[in-house]
Parts: structure tokens; C-alpha cells; sequence
């Protein structure tokens, strides 16, 4: 799905990568824990749905490669954030919409969900 | 082990124990990775690993510092730090076992996964660690490039 058509159907703010509207991302994968986008995402291009706003998650998006980031719950990371994934070109939309919500109309539009790498050790034996 | 080869880079990053700045030396790595033309699977394992290490230097520790070292042959990535030291590192590389505050799970860490992925993402891994004194950790990726070039496997494997 086009990140513009993310926005739309979020009536979403795009904060900024107003130049990368036209780009697909592949997948979608909504968390606020940071820790298991690290740990879970596989592919690259993902849009990373999230209610933390650290500057962190731009962090966090790059290193796993991701397409976009769209904020919920009204949420907005501080402007230093939002010129750091200007910089390095990661497109970041907002949404007053929770997450459940904006989940279930992307869904419902044909976003598909992430693959979930499996937990370290989580097809391992039981100790 | 085999014997390591020569090393190609290296470049030596302190890390602050603060939050502001964390995850900055994670960004330089991909990009000093990626300027060496190293092959992007290790990149993307190596920036995982580094960012999870620099997170924990940053939260948990005083201070410390991480060295990259780029071969012909791996990336490896040594993180240490100036305490508190790990009493059983058992314990923390258990998927879920966590010390964090709530101020660090409020900030989206903290479900007790970032030592375990760095294990998941490594070839090599391991951990020393002395309580009131501090933390060292070798995480090591080979850098064999099975399709692109034609079995350039990683030793022992
Ligand atoms: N460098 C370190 N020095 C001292 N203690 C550490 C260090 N790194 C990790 N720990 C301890 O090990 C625990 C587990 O670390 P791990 O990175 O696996 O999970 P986490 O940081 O709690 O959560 P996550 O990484 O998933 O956000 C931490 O909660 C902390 O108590
Ligand atoms: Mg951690």
C-alpha cells in the first residue's frame, strides 16, 4: 500500500517525507513495545504503527529498515524527532485514531501483517 | 576458533549513560557497514545487535564504549562498560527476565528481549561480566555470502 493512501485512510498528519508519499510500504506491524519490533520484524519497508513517540522509534525504524512510521492516539514526537527522520528519509504520518482502530481499517483495506520472527529459543526445548 | 584476519576497520564509540543520544552509535555502524560494502543481511544483524548493546549501555550502566572491527571474513562488535556487572548471565539471557525501571518501559524497552536477540543475531556471542565492576561483550557475525558470491562459509559451521 502507497504511504499516501495510509495517510488518507488515517486522516493522518504527515509530519514529514511529504517526497516519499508515493513509496509502498510491504507490511504492517503495531507495537508501542520497541523491544519487540527489534526482536519480531523480518522484512524491510514495514510501517511500524506505534503510540511511543521516543526518539528512539526513528532509531529503532532505521535500523530495521523500516518504510514509514504512523503515530496513534493523537500522539506527536517532539520536532527534533521529526527532523531527524527528515534527515534520514523515513516518512513519519499521525493519527488521532487509536490503535485498534487505525489497525482494523488498514487491515480491512488489504495491509498485511508483518511476519513474526520466532522468540530466541521459542521453538527451542522447554528448560 | 579460527584465527581472526586482518582487521580492515575499526573505529572506537564511546556511549553516554543517557537516553538522548542512545542509538546514535547503532545509525553510524550501518552506515560505516554499508560504505564498506559489507553485505546488507550483516548490516541489518549488526545494526540489531549494536542498537540493543548501546540500549543497555545506556540504561542500566555508567558509561561505556563499543569497537567496531570490520574483516575480510566478520564484523565484530565489543561493547563494555564501567558497571554495575551482571550477577548471572544465565538469568539475562533469558527471553523476558528484565531489570528495567518504569521510566524505561514507558519509553518502549524493557520486555527483557535485547540480550537475547543480540544472541539471536550473532554467530559468536559471549558475555563476561563482574558485579561492581562491569560488562564486556563479544557479539561476532561472519559475513559469508552464500548466493551472491558462492560459499564463502563461515569456519566451524
Ligand atoms: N550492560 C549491562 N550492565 C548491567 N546490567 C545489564 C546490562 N545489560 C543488561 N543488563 C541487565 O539484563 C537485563 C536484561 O537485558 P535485556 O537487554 O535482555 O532486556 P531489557 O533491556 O530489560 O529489555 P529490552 O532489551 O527487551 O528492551 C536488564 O533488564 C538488566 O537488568
Ligand atoms: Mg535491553
Amino acid at each position: 500500500m502507497k504511504i499516501r493512501e495510509v495517510a488518507r485512510l488515517m486522516g493522518a498528519e504527515v509530519l514529514c517525507g511529504e517526497e516519499s508519499l508515493d513509496l509502498e510500504v510491504t507490511r504492517a506491524f503495531a507495537a508501542d513495545l520497541m523491544s519487540d519490533v527489534l526482536a519480531m520484524v523480518q522484512e524491510e519497508g514495514v510501517l511500524l504503527i506505534t503510540g511511543t513517540v521516543v526518539p528512539q522509534v526513528v532509531r529503532v525504524a532505521e535500523v530495521m529498515s523500516m518504510g514509514a512510521i504512523l503515530f496513534v492516539r493523537g500522539k506527536r514526537p517532539s520536532a527534533a524527532t521529526v527532523n531527524y527522520a527528515a534527515e534520514v528519509g523515513i516518512p513519519l504520518l499521525a493519527t488521532d485514531k487509536i490503535m485498534f482502530e487505525a489497525c482494523g481499517i488498514l487491515y480491512s483495506r488489504g495491509l498485511l501483517p508483518a511476519k513474526r520472527k520466532a522468540l530466541p529459543r521459542e521453538n527451542g526445548p522447554r528448560d | 576458533m579460527a584465527p581472526a584476519t586482518k582487521a580492515l576497520y575499526k573505529q572506537v564509540f564511546p556511549v553516554k549513560s543517557d537516553l538522548e543520544s542512545a542509538g546514535k552509535v547503532s545509525t553510524e555502524v550501518r552506515r560505516i557497514l554499508r560504505s564498506l560494502g559489507v553485505e546488507p543481511e550483516v548490516v541489518r544483524r549488526a545494526g540489531i545487535v549494536c542498537f540493543e548493546g548501546e540500549m543497555n549501555i545506556a540504561l542500566y550502566t555508567k558509561g561505556g564504549r563499543i569497537i567496531l572491527i570490520v574483516r575480510d571474513d566478520r564484523v565484530e562488535l565489543l561493547f563494555s562498560d564501567r558497571g554495575p556487572g551482571i550477577a548471572d548471565i544465565d538469568l539475562v539471557k533469558q527471553p523476558g527476565y528484565s531489570t528495567a525501571p518504569d521510566w524505561a518501559r514507558e519509553l518502549g524497552f524493557g520486555a527483557g528481549m535485547g540480550i537475547p536477540n543480540m544472541e539471536a543475531n550473532s554467530d559468536r556471542f559471549a558475555m563476561y561480566s563482574r558485579v561492581g565492576v562491569g560488562t564486556v561483550i563479544r557479539a561476532t557475525i561472519f559475513r559469508r555470502c552464500h548466493e551472491t558470491c558462492g560459499g564463502n562459509r563461515a569456519p566451524g559451521t
